[in-house]
């Protein structure tokens, strides 16, 4: 058996030089929900851990006119007490939220969510739908890679040796904006999304949208951002046709899988259902935040 | 094996442990300190019967790593009565006959303490879903339930 060796940097700079310069596979540690179930059933094999909360940047939420920054380690706990991302990005902390149980909470993190790699990751679609934009920090310095970018497939992200998500980048929404995170799951509480589907939305002083994004997951191999989902928004007072124009850009998009949970027909068919009703809620909040 | 040195707190009281990397920190309590009260359901994050507080904040011990643990201040079952003075809740635990087997209980407890400092003034609605991740297979959701409910309002002195 070969030893598990368990490493805590402080700095980003640090973090990066453990995972780049592991001999074995490396895995970085947030919240450790997914991680450490996957280390138990001997999914993942990894000879070096790091773990990343002790790093100041990761754990940190801080906002400012023009954006808002969100540590990649952040738990449900911490972001849910967060106001400032609450007032501007209700959807995202919502849709963290719905992860698990009150004990998920108290660990799982964005970051840890979307780099798990999961299609049915929670956040995910939420953190599209707000233009979420990852602070990358590797080897070879920093970049930025929008949300959607990062999935490259199940379980595998656009990620480099010794690359790790260090904060989500949101812009501070204008005024008239609104977000919303809906998902469907067989139970009420603690369970897998069979579709999820994230919008935002921005209306002009006429009521007329003016930007959109809508992100989808559990419907295709990555989470998705469904351009034509936008464009059916865009121009409109968001009325029942361009909402209808929304559900079917949003059915159009879907690549499901079929199995228990629910077949192809059934999630391209919620994918709509769950945009519109999530389109209305961001609607009814743009509405209120003039 | 390599194994790791690890300075916390459980309880209040400050504890020093050696750990293996993958060692849970359920695994440290169990294993190496002896507080068996913290039990193993699932070991996946799913049953709560392993709810302990990490710097106050309600966790699964199986779902974080005893290393982990370094400077941090965890609560256990251990540590919720004052002596033999039970906490109100284990009081109304056994009134209400809230438990069957028992081994759901010590997760139970410590989550629901957590609830009603974070909330003191839970509805039922809030109460089962900030319970939710806490399984009882002995079916006894309603007891438990009406325990916590009756404890809060005890707490708040009604």
């Amino acid at each position: 058996m070969t030893s598990l060796r368990y490493e805590a940097p402080e700095t980003v700079e640090d973090a990066v030089r453990l995972l780049a310069d592991a001999d074995g596979e490396a895995r970085a540690l947030a919240g450790g929900t997914d991680l450490l179930v996957q280390l138990r059933t001997d999914l993942v094999r990894p000879g070096l851990i790091v773990d990343l909360k002790r790093i100041p940047r990761l754990m940190e939420v801080s906002a400012n006119g023009a954006e808002i920054r969100v540590g990649a380690a952040v738990s449900g706990a911490v972001l849910g007490k967060s106001e400032a991302v609450k007032a501007a990005w209700p959807g995202v902390v919502e849709a963290l939220e719905l992860i698990g149980s009150t004990q998920i909470q108290g660990r799982a993190s964005l970051g840890g969510n979307l780099c798990n790699g999961s299609p049915a990751a929670d956040s995910v679609p939420a953190l599209i739908a707000a233009g979420a934009v990852c602070e990358v920090a590797g080897p070879g310095g920093t970049r930025e890679v929008p949300v959607e970018d990062v999935i490259t497939a199940p379980g595998r992200l656009a990620l480099g040796p010794g690359e790790i998500v260090v904060s989500f980048v949101m812009p501070k929404p204008p005024a008239r904006s609104g977000d919303a995170y809906l998902r469907f799951i067989p139970r009420t509480e603690m369970d897998i999304a069979v579709v999820g589907a994230g919008v935002a939305l921005t209306l002009g002083e006429d009521g007329v949208c003016t930007h959109a994004r809508l992100g989808l997951g559990a419907v295709a191999p990555t989470p998705l951002l469904v351009e034509d989902g936008a464009k059916a928004l865009i121009g409109t007072k968001v009325d029942d046709e361009a909402l209808a124009a929304l559900a079917a850009a949003a059915s159009a998009a879907c690549n499901p899988i079929d199995d228990k949970r629910g077949t192809v027909e059934y999630r391209v068919k919620v994918a709509g259902v769950l945009a519109r009703r999530a389109a209305l809620i961001a609607l009814e909040r743009a509405r209120s935040n003039g | 094996m390599a194994k790791y040195h690890v300075t916390a707190s459980v309880n209040g009281e400050p504890v020093e442990f050696l750990c293996a990397a993958e060692q849970t920190l359920l695994d440290v309590l169990r294993d190496e300190l002896e507080l068996t009260g913290t039990k193993e359901g699932c070991a996946t994050g799913d049953c709560g019967a392993c709810s302990v507080t990490v710097d106050g904040t309600l966790v699964c011990a199986c779902l974080m790593l005893g290393t982990e643990a370094e400077g941090r201040e965890i609560g256990t079952i251990e540590g919720m009565a004052d002596g033999d003075t039970l906490h109100p809740l284990q009081r109304q635990f056994l009134e209400d006959a809230a438990l069957q087997c028992g081994v759901c209980t010590p997760g139970f407890l410590v989550a629901a303490k957590a609830l009603l400092e974070e909330n003191p003034e839970p509805t039922e609605t809030e109460a089962r879903y900030w319970l939710a991740g806490n399984l009882c297979r002995c079916t006894g959701y309603d007891k438990i339930i009406r325990a916590v409910m009756t404890t809060a309002a005890e707490l708040r002195g009604e």
